[in-house]
Parts: structure tokens; sequence; C-alpha cells
């Protein structure tokens, strides 16, 4: 069964919500202003409630199974962020208000930059960044200005590891800066060789995630950090794998100058069928005069016992705004909700476990699956969804055949250095029985693929829909219907 | 809680893994560093977390125990009640991106509808999946318009009345690239219409931004200015205000090549800030040139049944990496799909209706609040759901006033125009009745006179 669009289920004349008539005397329009069409469709509310409700049905979520995506961290949800984010104390501030009026919301947000401040090691923390790319972009901005202020004009060089998010190059590029790939090792680390060849007065810095995309912690990151800072260049780390560290190690005390922290994948925040996110940025002492504008601080130190008067300043040679208003202030209540319920002890066991979960899938899948780089991981791991003897099957297939299980594939043909590559993060809030039943899936598949591999290439065969044809989306480009009642 | 693991559990996945604890795990980390101890308050049950939160929240005040006059670029609507349900759907918001189109279609056809939405809207041909807010979407504007000429016009003229924060994100984004922002300088007179910005444009000009209604409040049709901005061979970028298109002439009719917006009046809690929705949709020549992603139609290829994916893939950073026009990855799908239940509900009429009761009751406070003496409208041109009051003392303490009697006042334009002084921009909706509004117009008399 197909779900009708918009335009489907219009009919004239129908409407969801009315509205009151006005109160006061009605204004004449603006007659050359005015738009004549508004094509927009009519439904009733339960014609909206009905559609939607459905098209969610064809989704898989947290909620409904496991969704082990690397590098995505799809940890469950916790409801009462929900609940919180929506109290009207939160939800109903308008975002200019005089600060009087959102000390509450004000002291979250300084206790909030405080708390990721402790957990990245950090000197300063900006929550305006909207999601991780955002928050490298603001990241490099401040490495760029940081530069700058200087007289070192002349750095406009950054290093970035072959197994990076491509969201690295491209923002780097976005910040005026040449980017030059570092290869890694064959333990997959960064190759220090390579580093050390690109370590001149040309290097603005090294952006670097670590643990990596393969999962594996970098076994020299204090000597590639010593390299970069002895070069006079910055390492920026990019959080998106935060989940593995959370009271193992402050990537401040490694060194790391800046990183950035997604909220919506570490600290629970849904990520919203691909957002909002939120992506803070930690920064070190040097940078801290460099942060976006505004950041939240104590202005008025309170009298005897009295709290103190929170309001926004503008860090002293701020690189700017980089959106408008004070960040996705809805996901850091979430957030910090979740670091309070957790506590230290907390975070730390939430890391652990999570190493623990991708060990131990790691183990029940290891030799059935080969394992490019052979070392304990952390929070996930990639393996390679080929095989010599069973040719023709490809990761992509294997992905498929997995929803036919009911489980969300893996990332997979990403990092880009593994051929085929799975990339497999089950999360901390998985129980045993979850990852069990995954990695028989998993083997199930891997004897498919040798004894019936037709079974794999046509999969899914239980989803909503089979695959797409991607190519025919590319060629017509249908981009959006009429959502007008069709005639 | 969140995790789990019985202890029996553990020490059965410790064993199979091989190790005897799962510190073991952990030998990759620099010993001096490892296991820091956190300076975090203990853990709170949930009991307790939700009493600390409500105790914060309770420590504000709110736009809905105040009478909001304030707007600037975010505004106090209705939000019917069938959208937050919808949007509480575990499987909307516990969802990823959808790269995997055979379990994620509720999520694909919903951005493809949005986008049909959007286009209906501004009058635009493509809209995107969305950016993270009316200023980030500014900011993407520009990329692109650098982008789709080259690097071979480097100018952009910015309108000096185009939202302080959006031009000044546009400035932090465009640090790095050798692009000139022009047209907002401080000696610049914002209250100027578009034809002010006419002198300004030259061969190297890539981009003109206005926007609609204008951080004043103001319309203008932008019909000339397109056809001013065409020949000289740059691109016109109008930043909207969709809600207001519940009424007005479309920027598409106007000519406008991008078309950007703050969708946050479709629906969206005011949240402090965010998250909002940015817009953005373009005509379908430079749809290649467009950043963010973009779900199209097409069908399964199982049963040729009707289906939705993520298409044009190959512009976005994951694939071009530093070719890319812009890094976005994760954008506000979540609000796109707010605002798609939000249009989708008020439709055809409710939209028209809502945006009628926003343009009246501004109207009425406009008239009301400019026969008062030492106030007056600080310009004549026809306005949407927010205008700029010239007050006969500093706005802050007017507002400090009208705070007393439970109003939140407008926004102190002399903070981002220094010439504006004692200006107070003040929106009103359909959540403002005659009663606030009649309450705010004794208020100010009597702070005149006070």
């Amino acid at each position: 069964m197909v779900e009708p669009q918009l335009c489907d289920l219009s009919v004239p004349g129908r409407q969801g919500v009315r509205y009151p008539e006005p109160d006061v005397p009605r204004a004449e329009l603006p007659a050359n202003l005015t738009r004549q069409e508004l094509p927009l469709p009519e439904l009733s509310e339960i014609d909206v409630i009905r559609h939607y409700t459905r098209l969610s049905q064809l989704n898989h979520s947290i909620d409904t199974g496991f969704y082990p995506l690397g590098s995505c961290t799809m940890k469950y949800n916790p409801k009462v962020n929900e609940e919180v984010a929506r109290l009207p104390g939160f939800a109903s501030l308008h975002p200019l208000q005089p600060i009087e009026t959102v000390q509450g919301a004000l002291a979250l947000m300084f206790t909030l930059q405080e708390w990721l401040k402790e957990i990245g090691g950090f000197a300063g923390v900006t929550l305006q960044p909207a999601a991780g790319a955002h928050g490298e972009l603001t990241g490099v901005l401040i490495i760029n200005a940081y530069h700058k202020s200087r007289g070192d004009t002349q750095r406009t060089k950054i290093l970035i590891p072959d197994s990076a998010h491509g969201t690295n190059p491209a923002t780097s590029a976005m910040s005026g800066l040449r980017v030059v790939e570092i290869k890694s090792d064959s333990r997959g680390n960064v190759d220090l060789e390579a580093l050390k060849a690109e370590c001149d007065d040309t290097l603005a810095g090294l952006m670097l995630t670590n643990p990596n995309t393969l999962g594996l912690f970098d076994e020299h990151v204090e000597e590639v950090i010593r390299l970069v800072h002895e070069a006079g260049g910055l390492v920026y780390g990019d959080g998106a794998n935060l989940n593995a560290l959370l009271g193992i190690v402050r990537p401040g005390d490694l060194g790391f100058d800046v990183l950035h922290y997604n909220l919506h994948k570490t600290f629970s925040t849904p990520h919203g069928g691909g957002g909002p996110g939120s992506g803070p940025v930690g920064v070190s002492a040097r940078l801290v005069a460099f942060l976006p504008t505004p950041v939240v601080a104590i202005i008025e130190a309170g009298e005897e016992g009295e709290a103190p008067l929170y309001g926004f300043v503008t860090p002293e040679k701020t690189i700017g705004r980089v959106k408008a208003f004070n960040g996705h202030f809805a996901m850091m209540v979430r957030a910090f909700t979740y670091i309070l319920m957790h506590g230290p002890q907390g975070l730390r066991q939430v890391s652990e476990t999570a190493v623990l979960n991708a060990n131990y899938l790691l183990a029940l899948l290891k030799g059935v699956y080969h394992l490019p780089y052979d070392r304990t991981c952390m929070h996930e791991f990639v393996l390679e969804g080929q095989w010599e003897d069973a040719p023709g099957v490809r990761a992509l297939d294997i992905a498929k055949r997995l929803m036919d299980y009911k489980f969300h594939p893996p990332t997979n043909y990403f990092p880009l250095i593994v051929h085929e590559a799975l990339m497999i993060e089950p999360t901390e809030t998985e129980s045993k029985q979850t990852l069990d039943a995954f990695a028989e899936a998993m083997l199930k598949i891997a004897e498919e693929a040798h004894t019936n591999a037709e079974l794999l290439k046509s999969a899914p065969h239980t989803t909503p829909i089979g695959r797409t044809d991607d190519v025919r989306a590319a060629k017509e480009l249908v981009l959006c219907c009429g959502v007008e009642a069709k005639p | 809680m969140f995790i789990p693991h019985t202890e029996a559990e553990r020490e059965a996945m410790l064993a199979k893994i091989g190790v005897k604890q799962v510190e073991d795990l952990f030998h990759d980390v620099p010993a001096a560093h490892r296991f820091p101890e956190l300076d975090l308050p203990p853990a709170l049950t949930e009991m307790e977390a939700m009493a600390e939160l409500q105790s914060i929240a309770d420590a504000n005040e709110t736009v809905r125990n105040l009478a909001c006059f304030l707007g600037a670029g975010a505004y106090h609507h209705y939000s019917p009640a069938a959208v937050d349900a919808l949007l509480r759907r575990g499987e909307f918001y516990t969802a990823y991106t959808p790269y995997q189109p055979e379990i994620s279609q509720g999520t694909l056809q919903a951005i493809f509808e949005y986008q049909s939405l959007i286009t209906a809207l501004t009058g635009m041909e493509v809209s995107n999946a969305s950016h993270y807010d009316g200023a980030t979407a500014v900011a993407e504007a520009v990329n692109m318009a650098y982008a789709h000429f080259r690097g071979k016009r480097n100018k952009v003229v910015l309108s000096p009345a185009v939202h302080p924060q959006y031009r000044q994100t546009v400035r932090t984004y465009t640090a790095g690239a050798p692009i000139t922002l022009l047209g907002d300088d401080p000696s610049a007179d914002p209250l100027e219409g578009p034809q002010a910005l006419l002198p300004l444009l030259d061969a190297e000009t890539a981009l003109v931004v206005v926007q609609y209604p204008d951080f004043f409040g103001r319309i203008f049709d932008y019909t000339p200015l397109a056809e001013a901005v065409h020949a000289a061979g740059a691109l016109l970028a109008i930043a909207v205000n969709p809600l207001a298109l519940g009424l007005l002439k479309t920027p598409g009719e106007m000519g406008a090549d991008i078309v950007t917006g703050e969708g946050q009046s479709l629906g969206l809690p005011l949240s402090y800030g965010g998250p909002y929705l940015g817009i953005f949709a373009t005509r379908q020549e430079y749809v290649r040139k467009m950043a963010g992603r973009l779900v199209g139609e097409t069908v399964d290829l199982r049963d040729g049944k009707r289906a939705y994916t993520l298409t044009l893939t190959a512009r976005e950073q994951h694939i071009r990496r530093e070719k890319a026009t812009s890094n976005i990855c994760t954008n506000v799908a979540l609000m796109a799909l707010a605002s798609a239940i939000y249009l989708s509900l008020l439709g055809k009429n409710g939209l028209r209706q809502v945006a009628e009761l926003n343009y009246h009751k501004a109207h009425y406070t406009a008239d009301l609040l400019a026969r008062i003496k030492g106030y007056r409208l600080i310009d004549s041109a026809p306005f949407f759901n927010e205008f700029a009051l010239a007050c006969p003392r500093p706005v802050a303490e007017i507002n400090d006033h009208l705070l007393e009697h439970g109003i939140l006042g407008g926004y102190d334009v002399q903070q981002d125009y220094p010439q504006l002084k004692n200006t107070m921009l003040i929106a009103v909706t359909e959540m403002n009745s005659r009663d606030e509004i009649e309450l705010l117009a004794e208020v100010l008399t009597e702070v005149a006179h006070g």
C-alpha cells in the first residue's frame, strides 16, 4: 500500500484548524502585495493525523529496533528529555527576552558549558553551533582567527587523515584552508612519517577523529599532537566519537585544542530523522577569546548565598556569530538532563559499556567477517562486507538483507579506507540479547552469501518497499508534488 | 535505567571478549590521563531530575504569562496540538537521516512533502530539506552564489534592513573566502528602500540579499530590484518569514533566484532560540549548486511502487568532501516535519486566515500607538506583523516599565542601529488580544508622561 501524497488527500473546503475572527477592526490589505493563489492542501485534522502516523510507521527507529549505525551513536533517547524540553518555562521563552526574565535558562546554559568543559578538559565552551558540522566550521574558523591574530597568515594548510568524515575536508574548504590528506598506517593510526613530512610553517592544524572512524584509539595520539604543536599548528578533535571517552580520557588533557561535542550522539538528544542536532565546541585556554558570540557568563556575582546574575558576553577576539539567537536551546535542556541523571560514574559507565558492547559484538563476528585492523576497538568497529569465495556479494547486499531480519544496517562504504566497509556501533543502551540476535542474523547472512547469494542481491524482501531506483531519481529529478487538491 | 546489562551479562560478555575487566579494553588510552575523576554533581533519578528541571524552568518568565510584543525574527504563534502529538512519535524523532530508503519512507515522504509545501508557499521550483535556521540559510545562499559564479564574481550586497544577526552570521561564514560584503556599513541608512541598493550593483556582484518582511517589518515589492539585479548578471536572494507568505505576493513571482527563510513561525516553539528551521528554495537551474539534502520521487525496483530517496547526493560533503559547496550534514529535519504538519493542518484557508489575523492586529496596534503623544511610526511603508516605533524615552527604560505590567516589550533597535535612537520594534501576532494591545497603549501613554 503506497501512502497517498498530501495532494491526493486534499479535499477543497476542508481545514484542520480554525482561528477566531479578528477582535480588532480589519485593516486594508496592500493590494499590489497580496498573493492571489495559495496552493496548499486542504485537510481535516484526522486526515493529517492518519497521514503522518502512517508515514511514521514506515520508518525504522531506535524506539522500534536496533540501529547500529557506525559513527552515529544511535543510543536510546530518554523520554524524560522530551518532557523537560517542553516545559513551558523552557519552550515558551523568546530568545531576546531581557536576561532578568530568563535566569533559569541562562543558569542551565552556563552550567552545561561548565560540565562540557569538565567532561572534555577544556577552558571554554560555546553552545552556539547547531550540529556537528557547524561545530567543525566554528572550530576551524577559531583556528584560522588564532593564527591570523599572531600574524601567521601563511598557515593555510590543514591535515586530515584519510579515515575522516567528509565534513572535515568540506569544513576546511569552506574556511579557506587547503586540505592535505594524511594516510593511515597499517594499524589504523595516523601515519607518523606522513604527518612529519607535512609539519611545516604553513600548517594551520590537524583535524583528528579519535577514536577514529575505524573505532580505534590512535596509539600515538600524544606524539601526533606534539608534532603538530611543535610545527605551530593546532589540533581539532572531531567529537563524533566522544561516546567512547566519557570519564575515560579528556581530549583536552591529551592536548587537543578544539573539540566539538555532538549532543545528539553522545548526550542522547534525538536525531530527529536527520536533525536538529547541537554541536557545542570546547577550546583550550589560548583560544577562549576567539569563541563565537554570545557566551553565557556570570555578569554579577551573587551576594551571600544569592544566585549570581547570568547574561551573555562577547569574547574579546570573537570570530563573530555563527547563527541567530542562542543555539539549539531545547537540545541543551535534554543534554543537561542526561548529564544530571548520570553523574561522573554514570557517564564513565556509558562509555565503558559502549566499548564493552562493541568488543563483544566484534568477538561474535570476527572470523566470519574479515576485520581489516585487528585490534581492541572502542565504541565501534569496521568489518569488510565481502568474501573471496562469495563473488558478487557486496556490503550493500548484506546491509539490505539485514533489514529482512528487522535490523537497521550498519553504516556502509565508510570509512573510505576499508573495502566494502560495514561500520558497526551498537551503543551502550543495547542489551546482550539484542547483540546476540544481531550477531546471529549477521552470521546467517554470511552463510546465505555463500549458499544463496541471490537472496542478498535482491534484498530486502519484507520492507515496505524494495531497493529504490536511484538513477531514475537523479535523472528525472522529481523534487516536489503539487500539494493542492488534484482537479 | 538506560543501560540494560546485569552483572552476570557483563561477566559473560567480558569472558567472550577474553578480558578480565572492562578497564582492560582501554589500554590504548595513555595511562597518565586514563579514567579522570570528573567533577560533576552526583547522578539524580528521573524523579529528582524532573523536579530540578521544573524548578529551573520556573525561574523563567514566559510568553505564556507575559503579553509578548517581542519579535525581531522569532515570533509567538499558536501551534495546534496535533503538531506536537505527531512530533512525539518515536518513529520520527528517534530515526536517523534516511540513508536507507527501504526502511525510511516515512521521513523521506514527509521531507518530500515539506519540499513541496515550501515551493508552493514561496513560488519557487525546488526546496532542500532544510538548513539550521534563517541566519545560516542566508549564509548558504551567499556560498551558493559564490560557487555558482565559480569565484568570478565576489561581491555580495546585503541590505542594511536584513536581520542584523543574519548579516553577522554571513560575515563569520565568509571570513575565509575572498568575498566582499557591502551595502550594510554603519553609515548606510537602514530605512532607505531597496532602490538604495541599485548603485552598488556592478559586474562583480554575485548576489543581493534582502528580507521580506524586512527587519523593520516592512514589505516591498522587490520586482524592480530583481530586474536590476538580473540586468547586472547577479542573483537575488530574498529571506522570508513564511507565515507572511500566507497573505503576501511570493518572492518567486518577484523574480527571486534564492528564497531563504526562518521557519519558526510555522508552528515551532520559541524554545529560547532553537532549534528553528532554515528554509532554502531556489530555481531548478541552480539545484546542483544548492547545498543540503534533497529528497526525490522514484520507484522501487521490487514492485515499481512509488518511493522516495535522497538524491543528487554527489553534491554533498560525504561524497564531494573538500569540493562540496557546504559542509552541512545534520540539518533540522524534525523541525521541517513540524512545519509541514502545521501547513497541512492550516492549509490554504487557515494559513491565509492566520496571516491576516497578524496583519490586522499589527495594524490596529500601530494605529493606536502612533496616536499617543510622543510616539510615531518611523516609516510609512506597508508592513506585515511588525513595525518600528519611535519612542520618547530609551527602549530599555520603557521595557522595564512594561514588564511591571506583565508586558514583554519590543526589541530595542538601537542595539544594532545606533542612529535609530529610542526605537522599538513591535511584533503583534494572533496571540495578542485586543485587551493586551490596549494595555500596551495605556502603559506606553503612562510612560511618555512619566
